[in-house]
């Protein structure tokens, strides 16, 4: 009998070398485990053997279904384990065929320049103002200390609005967001007249200037000024706040330069350069060689500006500034034309 | 302004390399857009390193070139010869100091020597040897050659006499440079006439600098080098002459002042006063108009010279009774110019005029009648003061810019007129030999006041946040002819009388600080951060608003783009359909525009969106984009500013999906894909109870347009625009049929329903349950009623409400529809049971049949 459990263990094991899949493996239980296999008749048989023989048959018969489970559970997990890499290796797919794109919504880049200039003028207390883009010629220009007929106001081609009996003080649209200057100083005068509080502010928005349109001048454009007025503001500061600015905008190494200049509203007045960054000083074509890129112009705030804003010039100094947000995405993404930006083309803003 | 480096180095001594002095005046104010080498050596156009190590590179746009000193020289022709082969070329035998040539040449101005022998007096010329690199004369715009032994109709050349243009001095290519005789023979041409010209653009306060001796005063003081100063002394032998100056308007005409030099021989100027000029950028026309000009632009002062013989035929022949009127023209008077244009002058024009009338419009151009010409041997010459903006108006009135409106509508100080006359007077006399008249009449009614200012170490610090001593201030504004007394600490500055840009009070205060930054070095101000107190901190509530707003479209897919607010009510008047009235609010109407295209501020920012779409529809099938922006609507109040209101435009047309290689959904989009939109931005803005409803728009397909409310306040109205709108515009073939929806939202109205804060409901702990309902309802009942009677009734405990069908046809009736709603039952403090839920079921479906007369779809 127990010669008969060894020849019943040895066909079903080597059956199993032979079985090559689960169908095939389900069969061979069926047949070796299964109730009407030989191993089952044998414990069936079990009752009619003797006292003597029956517990070592027993305890053999036992062996022989540990040993033939055990050896259907491994062949079970290579067979399943084989059919799964078989499976898998069908599966394979191009992993460089293209994803499927969901629509997706972009900021003009004027946006997201104006976004970084609000961050870090915000850091730096600057709030935001913001004030009308139609103007009176009063608040474009004689309140900023540009008389009627000063050859200054030859630097900034005017657009007029026609409109009936205002003499002198035509409408315009503005030509620089310095208007805001004074309609700010005169909100803060309006809170505390005989103490008015230090302003700390940008003047975002869009200007206008009568000039042809080419690749590098537009009618309409964004600026962006600054304006610090308080009983302690020097140049220094102004230098100092650029310098900080420039840095943050363009490089931590940027350096900047400040060059004499003219403009009606500040005193003294300067050009602000950073060097550029594009060669990083060395000269390139965007720099035209000289390694600086003009990215404002600036000053300290001329009395009669701070006087017609209400704030007493032998109290208070204060410094303005005013950038170019399009001159400055042009720069850093090496933008040639800046017609792009009110052309709107998607093959241009989609590439932000 | 052209600044010849020659014409400054008479005034000052430069000891910098060109390059860094430009670098120098561009930080001073004086910005070098152009250094243009003329011979002079080219090296360092990379200037020294700074203080910073940073290398100081002029910014300035260089051109020009260097002349070989060796090979480029002064020579002489000695005899000009016919060629044996060609009869527009000659042979001349040269001499280069060295040894003698035969050069060829088909300079036209030989040809009058050619054949003559041996000259009696020979030509100094520009002698460029074998080597030497000239511009080609021939070739289009600077194109450097060198110059090769060539054989040219059987006659051997290697060298040339040269051009101008050769030389880079001007575009001259019709002759030869004959040079004054007292040129030296054999010298390096560089030596000799070897210049380099700075463009300098001249600011409006630097009016002063409109002059060589402007400059100079100022490259003076930058280098802080002593100004040689011209002591102008005039030879004058002739008799005294009399006029009479009347002034009438001496705010406009503060001085006047006339000189006169008789037996003047017109002819041409020696060639180093035309050289000059012309790099300067004027024409060289005679000996009497180089030196008018000349003097004008070695001092500043505009002159103008008249035929004094005309003049006193004018005034019947005695010239004793010569009377100068400068008045202001009458409307409509005329005078024919120089250039021969009879011009129309208006009452501001002031005139130069005599007792028989007009002779000149003031500081602007002289008239035809009185000017220079070839009969002339008695010149009287004017230098006089004019009102600078005055000026500025006649001169942009008349389109007349000229050499000498440039600097009146600056500004000259009346001192200059004196100094102007007798420098031109000495200049005719020199180059157009004739006798100086003693004395010359000046009538000088309004003499300006040149400020005193007093400045302390204290403004200087709390302007400019430097400690400067009295002193050094005082010596800063010496270096600027400031005369300055120091009291104590006190700087008390008088004005130089050449300059016009110093105020009164503390603007001249401000004035000063200026100076001294500049002469102190604007690379030497300290970079400091402010010290003052920081304002308080409010924030722009608004403008964060608006952002978030523009952050949600972004989210929801769209495209941002900005456009330009000019427009024109016709491009504006394709947004709706053709039979809509015109606008009646009325538009901003430019004066001025650049362009036919661009004459309105516009009215509707939805009408720029759709022209994006139009032009992007070329390039992309899928187009979702929005705008925010101002509209500009004209005031009530005539004369008054308009008004700037913010709007919100979006336009969507194309597949829903992206194209793609795999299935997509490619259905076009339609009516609910922008409300889809709308929906997601007023649920990010958490806006209250918005309402939808039908409305008719002259924009919109009037089945397919939608009203936004929310609360009582229209937000505005979205949908398809009309089939006649729709056809108005530049569709590709391949959008045809497809939907172009738009929305024109009112962004104030939608700001202002933005809540700043909003509360959230904590995440349901109790099952839910769910539950479908179809109702029929009758066609033209709102679907939104039916849900919003559910949300209502069932209060609290239905959590949402979601159509997921919409049915009509035979099985629920004509004029009948059939909406079926999924309902999600969900209470926060319990699990609703079966009873709970009929309860609230038979409650919403009898207020349904009651107030809406719906009805449970068996
Ligand atoms: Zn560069």
């Amino acid at each position: 009998m127990l010669e008969k459990l060894n020849q019943i263990q040895g066909a079903a094991l080597e059956a199993l070398d032979s079985v090559a899949d689960e169908a095939a493996l389900e069969a061979w239980r069926v047949t070796h485990l299964g109730r009407s296999s030989a191993l089952m008749e044998v414990f069936s048989g079990l009752g009619g053997l003797s006292r003597e023989q029956r517990p070592a048959v027993g305890q053999k018969a036992n062996q022989v279904k540990n040993a033939l489970e055990a050896a259907l559970a491994e062949r079970s997990g290579t067979l399943r384990a084989a059919s799964l890499k078989r499976s898998l290796e069908g599966e394979r797919l191009d992993v460089t065929l293209p994803g499927r794109r969901i629509p997706m919504g972009r900021l003009h880049p004027d946006s997201q320049t104006m976004r970084e200039l609000y961050r870090i003028f915000g850091e730096m207390g600057f709030q935001i103002f913001r004030s009308h883009e139609v103007e009176s010629d009063e608040y474009n220009y004689q309140l900023l200390n540009f008389p009627v007929g000063h050859p200054a106001r030859d630097m900034q081609d005017t657009y007029f609005v026609e409109a009936e009996g205002r003499g002198d003080n035509p409408i315009v649209l503005r030509t620089h967001t310095s208007p805001g200057q004074i309609h700010a100083m005169r909100h803060f005068v309006a809170g505390n007249p005989e103490n008015p509080p230090p302003v700390r502010i940008v003047l975002p928005g869009v200007c206008y200037r009568y000039e042809q349109i080419t690749n590098r001048h537009e009618t309409q454009f964004e600026q962006i000024e600054g304006l610090a007025v308080g009983p302690g503001i020097t140049f220094g500061d102004l230098k100092g706040t650029l310098a900080d600015f420039a840095r943050r905008m363009f490089g931590q190494e940027t350096r900047t330069r400040f060059r004499a200049s003219y403009f009606p509203f500040t005193e003294p007045s300067a050009e602000f350069d950073v060097e550029c960054f594009l060669c990083a000083g060395k000269g390139c074509t965007v720099c035209k060689g000289s390694g600086w890129l003009e990215i404002g112009g600036c000053g300290m705030v001329h009395p009669v500006v701070l006087q017609n804003g209400g704030y007493d010039p032998q109290r208070y100094t204060g410094f303005a500034f005013g950038l170019g947000p399009q001159r400055m995405t042009m720069l850093r993404h090496r933008i040639e034309d800046i017609r792009y930006f009110y052309q709107n083309d998607l093959r241009f803003l989609e590439q932000f | 302004m052209k600044v010849p480096i020659s014409w400054l180095k008479e005034f000052v001594d430069i000891d910098v390399p060109i390059p860094e002095l430009a670098y120098q005046m561009t930080l001073a104010g004086l910005e070098v857009e152009q250094i243009h080498y003329v011979g002079l050596p080219m090296s360092g156009t990379l200037a020294q390193m700074g203080a910073s190590g940073h290398a100081r590179k002029a910014d300035a746009k260089i051109s020009g070139f260097e002349w070989d000193r060796e090979k480029i020289v002064v020579a002489e022709v000695s005899e000009v010869m016919p060629h044996p082969n060609a009869d527009r070329l000659v042979l001349c035998k040269l001499n280069d100091g060295q040894q003698e040539h035969i050069v060829l040449t088909g300079a036209p101005n030989l040809f009058a020597f050619k054949g003559k022998g041996p000259l009696p007096k020979p030509l100094k010329v520009a002698y460029a040897m074998e080597g030497a690199q000239i511009y080609d004369g021939h070739a289009e715009g600077a194109q450097l050659v060198t110059l090769k032994r060539a054989k040219i109709r059987g006659v051997e050349s290697y060298s040339m006499a040269c051009s101008e243009k050769e030389l880079g001095i001007s575009d001259e290519h019709e002759g030869i440079i004959l040079f004054d005789d007292d040129a030296p023979l054999g010298a390096a041409l560089a030596d000799y006439i070897g210049d380099a010209v700075l463009e300098v653009s001249i600011l409006p306060s630097f009016a002063r600098c409109a002059s060589m001796l402007g400059v100079a005063r100022e490259v003076a003081a930058i280098l802080g080098k002593p100004l040689r100063t011209p002591e102008v002394s005039v030879t004058a032998e002739g008799e005294p002459f009399e006029a009479v100056i009347e002034i009438t308007r001496p705010e406009l005409n503060p001085r006047f002042v006339l000189g006169l030099v008789r037996g003047i021989t017109l002819r041409p100027s020696p060639y180093r006063v035309q050289l000059r000029l012309k790099l300067a950028g004027m024409r060289p026309i005679n000996n009497v108009v180089d030196a008018t000009n000349y003097a004008m632009l070695e001092s500043g002062q505009p002159l103008h010279a008249f035929d004094y013989d005309v003049l006193a035929g004018r005034a019947g022949g005695t010239a004793g009774k010569l009377k100068i009127i400068t008045r202001t023209a009458r409307a409509g008077e005329k005078l024919t110019t120089l250039d021969d244009v009879e011009r129309i002058l208006d009452e501001k024009t002031v005139l130069v005029c005599d007792a028989a009338g007009a002779l000149s419009i003031a500081g602007v151009m002289g008239g035809l009648e009185s000017e220079i010409s070839e009969k002339t041997t008695n010149i009287l010459l004017e230098g006089a003061a004019w009102n600078f903006i005055n000026i500025r108006k006649t001169a942009q009135a008349q389109n007349l810019p000229s050499e000498a409106s440039y600097r009146f509508s600056r500004g000259v100080h009346p001192a200059m007129a004196e100094r102007g006359v007798y420098l031109g007077l000495e200049l005719m006399r020199r180059w157009a030999g004739g006798v100086v008249a003693r004395g010359l009449i000046d009538n000088y009614p309004l003499p300006p006041v040149d400020p005193t200012v007093e400045v302390t170490p204290a403004d200087v610090k709390r302007w400019l946040g430097i400690e400067l001593s009295a002193a050094q201030i005082a010596e800063a504004l010496v270096r600027l002819e400031f005369k300055v007394a120091l009291d104590g600490e006190t700087v008390r500055a008088t004005t130089p009388d050449h300059r016009l840009d110093i105020g009164p009070g503390i603007t001249g205060v401000a004035d000063l600080v200026e100076e001294v930054a500049r002469i102190y070095g604007y690379d030497n101000l300290p970079e400091t951060r402010m010290a003052d107190e920081l304002p308080l901190q409010v924030g722009n509530p608004l403008l964060d608003k608006e952002e978030r707003l523009r952050d949600l479209l972004v989210y929801l897919g769209l495209q941002e783009v900005k456009n330009y607010r000019l427009t024109t009510p016709e491009r504006e008047a394709r947004r709706l359909r053709p039979d809509t009235p015109a606008d009646d609010k009325p538009y901003l109407r430019l004066t001025n525009p650049i362009s036919s295209d661009k004459a309105v501020m516009r009215h509707s920012v939805l009408a720029s969106v759709l022209e994006n779409a139009e032009w992007n529809a070329r390039f992309r099938a899928r187009l979702a984009l929005f705008e925010i922006g101002p509209i500009f609507l004209g005031s009530e109040d005539p004369g008054g500013l308009p008004d700037e209101f913010q709007r919100l435009a979006i336009v969507l047309c194309g597949p829903r999906s992206l194209p793609s290689w795999q299935p997509a959904d490619t259905a076009a989009m339609d009516f609910y894909d922008l409300k889809g939109i709308l929906d997601g931005l007023f649920d990010g803005l958490h806006l209250p109870a918005v309402r939808h409803e039908p409305v008719a728009h002259p924009g919109f397909h009037p089945g397919k347009c939608a009203r936004v409310l929310a609360g009582e306040r229209q937000i505005g109205v979205f949908g398809e625009l009309h089939p006649l709108v729709r056809e108005g515009y530049d569709w590709p073939v391949a959008a045809a049929g497809t939907p172009i929806l738009a929305a024109d939202l009112d962004l104030d109205a939608l700001l202002e329903q933005m809540p700043s804060l909003y509360a959230t409901a904590p995440v349901p702990e109790y099952p839910p349950v769910l539950e479908d309902l179809a109702l029929v309802v009758n066609e033209d009942l709102p679907g939104e009623r039916v849900a919003e009677l559910i949300r209502q009734t069932g209060g609290r405990v239905v959590a949402e409400v979601r159509l997921f069908d919409v049915y009509r046809g035979e099985k629920v009736g004509k004029g009948r529809k059939s909406l079926a709603y999924s309902i999600t039952y969900q209470a926060p403090d319990k699990t609703l049971t079966d009873r709970d839920v009929a309860g609230i079921r038979t409650r919403i479906l009898r207020r349904l049949e009651q107030e809406l007369g719906a009805v449970l779809r068996s």
